[in-house]
């Protein structure tokens, strides 16, 4: 029993400290229509970054300087996006690259970074909850982190900025009548959802004591699966209950992934698991929009004439 | 109040497909002037626009509006004075949003982080009681729900929620059915005479163009090629205008539309 109460709560830990990048997601992805390919490498990079500054004696200003780099991967992205020219897909990819120097020369070189004997936010709050509730440090954490973060993007996403960063995705050329220039609301979009990834970072490599190189990877791809998750459970609803949902689907993510290792899956399966998802989420309303020409082909080539004649004589 | 000074535009430079829509045009309108555009296909209606409003930038010459040189500044920047609809009525909205943040963001009131008031929603819930078209109880439906017709009269509302200087109708009601059609371009003369505006209509409709405004210009290849206004105006009918055309332009007017309509 223990056992599965042990796998629930990880689940939940995982589920809701991915479900930040989910929610950053949400934002590029849904909302401004924008698919980060830097996530992975941003979310390296709030870890890496908060590591340091946690490691340096600064356990509250790791979360800060993880978001602010967040912040600053954000827009180089954008900026490459907006003012240079680059596909936005090429930009995403490129930073991710970029990232990965970067990340590596932060860690002074290393690829990994131990957070062992480093006071972390979590460590502070392990002490707070002392010896019987210490257990749930990363959960009271990460539950919090979700909750603001979640508050945040609800409450600005209705500001006259927010509505503008949702109609960019929708019709920029909208917001380009309402005399807002969409490279700004683009720019500021993705500066606030790098941020989220970032945090998602800090506090998934906390939690862990220690980072490496390779924490992100892939990482996009998982977090799109569970927003696709996320979006079949709630289909209507506000932002609010939508940005809820999303944080479901990464928890629900988090669930069936620890069901099927103790169901003896590699733990090496994730990333593949994760990609059929996301296949399977984007291209079904696709395959079922195509299904009626596709049976129509079917009908009307040799094989099915021969088919339906067969048919034919057989009712007869 | 609008000044358009020796404007070029050529595409395609140093291709094969090399092709100049203006060669030094020039025209003013008046303030006030409500003026309806026809012409040919590709006689360069809809590039006059994207240079006013500012989507292309001409090689040559002056855009000026009331006196005041905005041939370089970006089309956002020019969206607070330049208000314009498109043939297609999905352009001018977002469908995502309901119809109350779409005005929200067309109304522009408040800094960037401030959310729809009491005071806003009563204010386009007014706005759009004039539409008589229901909206008004549909205010957080979102704006993709809505029918051709509908969105296109919300877009028209949008542009001039706060009456620019000047209002842009690129054959807004050609994607629409007659009977809607006829009721977009009411509210539409309603809206440019309420407020006074400057307005330039680009139409198929040889009918609208006469019976609309106070002026109208035919346009070919790049060129004014017929001006009118004043009683001369008030005298012409639709065969006149086929006349003027074959007589200035040297041919017959080949815009597909506008021989079925």
């Amino acid at each position: 029993m223990s056992a599965i109460l042990e796998m629930l709560q990880t689940a939940a830990e995982m589920g809701l400290i991915e479900g930040l990048t989910v929610l950053a997601l949400f934002l590029s992805y849904s909302m401004l229509g924008v698919c980060d390919l830097s996530t992975d490498g941003c979310f390296t990079l709030g870890a890496v970054v908060g590591a340091v500054v946690a490691l340096a004696g600064h356990p509250w200003l790791s979360i800060l300087a993880a978001m602010l780099a967040g912040i600053s991967s954000g827009f180089v992205t954008a900026f490459l996006q907006t003012r240079m020219g680059i596909n936005s897909l090429l930009a995403g990819i490129i930073v991710n690259t970029a990232l990965y120097s970067v990340n590596i020369a932060i860690l002074g070189g290393s690829s990994l970074i131990n957070l062992n004997k480093a006071d972390t936010v979590f460590s502070f709050f392990r002490s707070v909850l002392g010896e019987n509730g210490k257990s749930y440090a990363v959960l009271l954490v990460a539950l919090i982190a979700v909750a603001l973060a979640t508050a945040f993007l609800v409450l600005f996403l209705k500001t006259r900025l927010g509505l503008a960063v949702r109609a960019t995705g929708n019709n920029a050329d909208m917001v380009k009548s309402s005399s807002i220039n969409p490279i700004f609301t683009t720019t500021v979009g993705l500066c606030v959802s790098n941020a989220f990834t970032a945090l998602s970072g800090c506090l998934l490599a906390q939690s862990q004591k220690g980072a490496n190189i390779n924490i992100g990877s892939g990482l996009v791809t998982v977090a799109l699966a569970s927003l696709l998750i996320g979006g079949t459970f709630i289909r209507r609803g506000g932002l609010l209950v939508k940005a809820l949902g999303v944080v479901l689907g990464s928890i629900i993510f988090r669930l069936v992934y620890s069901l099927a290792l103790s169901l003896d899956m590699p733990a090496y399966m994730l990333k593949a698991v994760s990609s059929i998802i996301v296949i399977l989420a984007i291209s079904l309303p696709y395959l079922k929009e195509k299904f009626p020409e596709f049976r129509r082909k079917i009908e009307h080539s040799p094989l099915g004439k021969k088919l339906k004649h067969k048919g034919d004589t057989n009712d007869a | 109040m609008l000044d358009l000074k020796n404007i070029s535009k050529t595409f395609g430079k140093g291709t094969v497909n090399v092709h100049q829509v203006f060669g030094g045009l020039s025209l003013h309108i008046e303030k006030g002037d409500f003026v309806s555009i026809i012409g040919a296909n590709g006689a360069g209606k809809s590039t006059l626009f994207n240079v006013i409003a500012g989507s292309i930038i001409p090689d040559e010459g002056l855009v000026e509006l009331d006196g005041d040189d905005i041939t370089m500044l970006p089309e956002h920047v020019r969206a607070k004075t330049i208000g314009r609809l498109f043939q297609d009525p999905m352009r001018g909205s977002a469908p995502g949003l309901s119809i109350e943040e779409n005005l929200a963001l067309a109304a522009g009131r408040g800094g960037w982080f401030s959310h729809i008031t009491r005071a806003d929603r009563k204010a386009f819930r007014d706005r759009l009681a004039m539409l008589d078209m229901g909206l008004e109880d549909r205010m957080n439906q979102p704006v993709g729900l809505l029918s051709g017709g509908q969105r296109q009269a919300l877009t028209l509302m949008m542009a001039t929620f706060n009456p620019p200087k000047l209002l842009l109708l690129d054959e807004h009601t050609a994607a629409l059915d007659p009977a809607t059609a006829d009721k977009v371009m009411a509210i539409t003369d309603k809206t440019v005479k309420e407020n006074g505006l400057t307005c330039l209509m680009i139409t198929h409709n040889m009918t609208t163009a006469l019976e609309f405004g106070n002026r109208t210009l035919m346009m070919d290849r790049g060129r004014i090629i017929f001006d009118t206004c004043g009683e001369e105006r008030s005298k012409l009918t639709v065969p006149d205008l086929l006349d003027k055309f074959r007589e200035n332009a040297g041919k017959n007017l080949d815009n597909d539309r506008m021989l079925l309509s």
